[in-house]
């Protein structure tokens, strides 16, 4: 279902230990992961993570606000959202 | 296997984030029918009732709903059955009773405006028509969320020129009873040629005769967003590479907000409306129709082109939002409210763009004169005389139109009215100083027009 699709999206400075930071948390609210990818764009680190929701007994507000938190304490800035919004606004 | 594309992500961020794209409003529609008795009291119990068990959750869900997609939901609004019809059953009529309860519901449910306080008046008024009417004035001064509509014209009956005369009385009352605030009655009060009933955004909003019990109607703005996807174009970009770029952006917004309005309807358990996509500015940096026309190459909003660039912009929207939603409807295009626009701000205080060039705009933009503060001195004839011919242009040309402005007490051209929030503040703008008394003292109707030989 993409209703449990979900996207996170984090910027900022490149350092260590991000993607382990926010996969370990998404591991804890037991969030599968899908899909990762890296970029950096104008100097400026970039991720993409897919994950899967619909196995964990958290809702998706307790993910968000979970994720969230760790991303502000590594300094970054972080979007999650439900995959839907970009599936619907990109495709005719 | 689920796919996905970085740059989408990064262009729906960016549209949230830098370019201030937003869900305006979810407008809870909700009929009032039930509500007549005999006894306004009775009455005024039978609608707050209604509006909690209907709307208890609607700010509780627009915030999950916030959460869920990281788009901001800006208001959460109500929209009822004109209350000329449904007051008009009790023996001693008392709207601003009815307006109070409305009130009272809206800050019970946490909504920050309450649409509904409206007469349908094209053809004439009843009984209950008038005594909404001449309530209007009372009623928007012992309120803060409750707003009023007025549909005094159409293009199948004509222009009602009693009530067009009466209004012209009316704001001016309204504003004058809340001079303390440079008459911010008169910005919730609104009147209309070809009103729809299933607008969701505010002054206008009331449950039309002909919806369903209740249902959700949502309003997407963002005209930041097409501004910059205009000025990301080269400058020699021709017009139908334009109007391709605004219908592409117009589908994606309307595309957002139809996904969140079917979320919101599914989650309160009633059916979806409509999808109302209206380029509303706001005063923010960037938010602005007339950032628009500077982006399409126009010097300021009120330059010889800026119908033409209005009138493009209009069309593209619709186009654009119509391929994304079967159920686009309410107002549909782009909003010109002069006080909400820093940009029209801007251009009326450098006196470029003036009352009657925002005139000739309504022609082609989705509603009307909005939000203009004129002196306060305005004779109540030269009011009614301008929602005369405002009204003329929607009942000629088969579109919507719309009057909403203040005639600021006090004030004069030079001085400033400022209301804060969405709704602004405007220098007052200079009127024709031409009397318009002996024509609007005529009363009547003016009749529907032909509907052949269209020249």
């Amino acid at each position: 279902m993409s209703e449990d699709k979900i996207i996170v999206t984090i910027s900022g400075k490149d350092g260590i230990g991000i993607v382990a930071e926010i996969s370990s948390v998404l591991a804890k609210y037991e969030v599968n992961i899908e899909d990762i990818r890296q970029t950096i764009m104008q100097g400026c680190f970039m991720m993409f993570l897919l994950g899967d929701i619909s196995k964990s007994k958290y809702s998706f507000k307790e993910i968000k606000d979970a994720t969230t938190e760790t991303g502000k304490k590594l300094g970054m800035e972080i979007w999650i959202q439900k995959k839907e919004i970009f599936d619907k606004m990109h495709t005719i | 296997m689920t796919f996905f594309n970085e740059n989408s992500i990064i262009e729906t961020i960016n549209m949230i984030k830098v370019h201030n794209l937003d869900i305006r409003t979810v407008t809870l529609s909700l009929s009032l029918r039930d509500c007549c008795c005999d006894n306004v009291k009775d009455t005024g119990y039978k609608i707050r009732n209604k509006i909690f068990k209907y709307a208890k959750n609607l700010c509780k869900y627009a915030q999950e709903i916030e959460d869920e997609y990281s788009i901001p939901i800006i208001n959460k609004r109500i929209a009822v059955t004109p209350i000329s019809l449904i007051g008009e059953s009790s023996k001693d009529y008392d709207y601003v009773y009815l307006a109070k309860v409305l009130d009272e519901a809206a800050k019970e449910v946490n909504v920050n405006f309450i649409g509904g306080f409206s007469a349908l008046v094209e053809k004439g008024c009843t009984k209950g028509d008038i005594a909404l009417l001449e309530s209007i004035p009372q009623a928007l001064k012992e309120t803060q969320r409750v707003c009023s509509s007025i549909n005094l014209a159409s293009t199948k009956a004509g222009i009602n020129m009693d009530a067009v005369k009466k209004m012209g009385r009316i704001i001016k009352e309204t504003a004058l009873l809340t001079k303390e605030a440079d008459g911010i009655g008169a910005a919730k009060l609104v009147c209309f040629c070809n009103a729809p009933g299933d607008n969701p955004f505010m002054a206008g909003a009331f449950h039309g005769y002909g919806e369903p019990e209740c249902a959700l109607n949502i309003g997407v703005s963002g005209p930041g967003v097409v501004r910059a996807a205009v000025e990301n174009l080269p400058k020699d970009a021709d017009f139908g590479t334009l109007a391709n770029k605004i219908k592409q952006i117009a589908f994606k917004i309307t595309s957002t907000g139809e996904l969140v309005g079917r979320r919101m309807a599914q989650k309160m358990d009633i059916p979806f409306g409509i999808i109302d996509l209206s380029l509303a500015p706001t005063p923010a940096i960037g938010d602005s129709v007339a950032g628009i026309f500077q982006a399409m190459g126009l010097e300021h909003a009120g330059a010889h082109g800026t119908t033409a660039a209005l009138a493009m912009l209009n069309d593209a929207v619709k186009k654009g939002g119509i391929m994304a939603s079967s159920y686009v409807g309410g107002l549909s295009g782009a909003f010109i409210p002069v006080s909400e626009d820093a940009g029209m701000i801007e251009a009326a205080k450098q006196g470029v763009l003036t009352f009657d060039k925002l005139e000739a705009m309504t022609c082609v933009c989705s509603v009307g004169l909005d939000m203009i503060a004129i002196p306060g001195d305005t004779p109540e004839t030269t009011i009614s005389g301008m929602i005369a011919d405002e009204m003329a242009i929607g009942m000629i040309n088969k579109k919507t139109t719309a009057v909403r402005i203040i005639p600021v007490p006090g004030k004069k051209v030079g001085d400033y009215a400022v209301y804060g929030g969405l709704l602004g503040e405007a220098p007052i703008m200079p009127v024709n100083k031409l009397s318009s008394e002996t024509f609007i003292n005529r009363g009547g109707r003016i009749p529907a027009p032909i509907h052949s030989l269209n020249n």
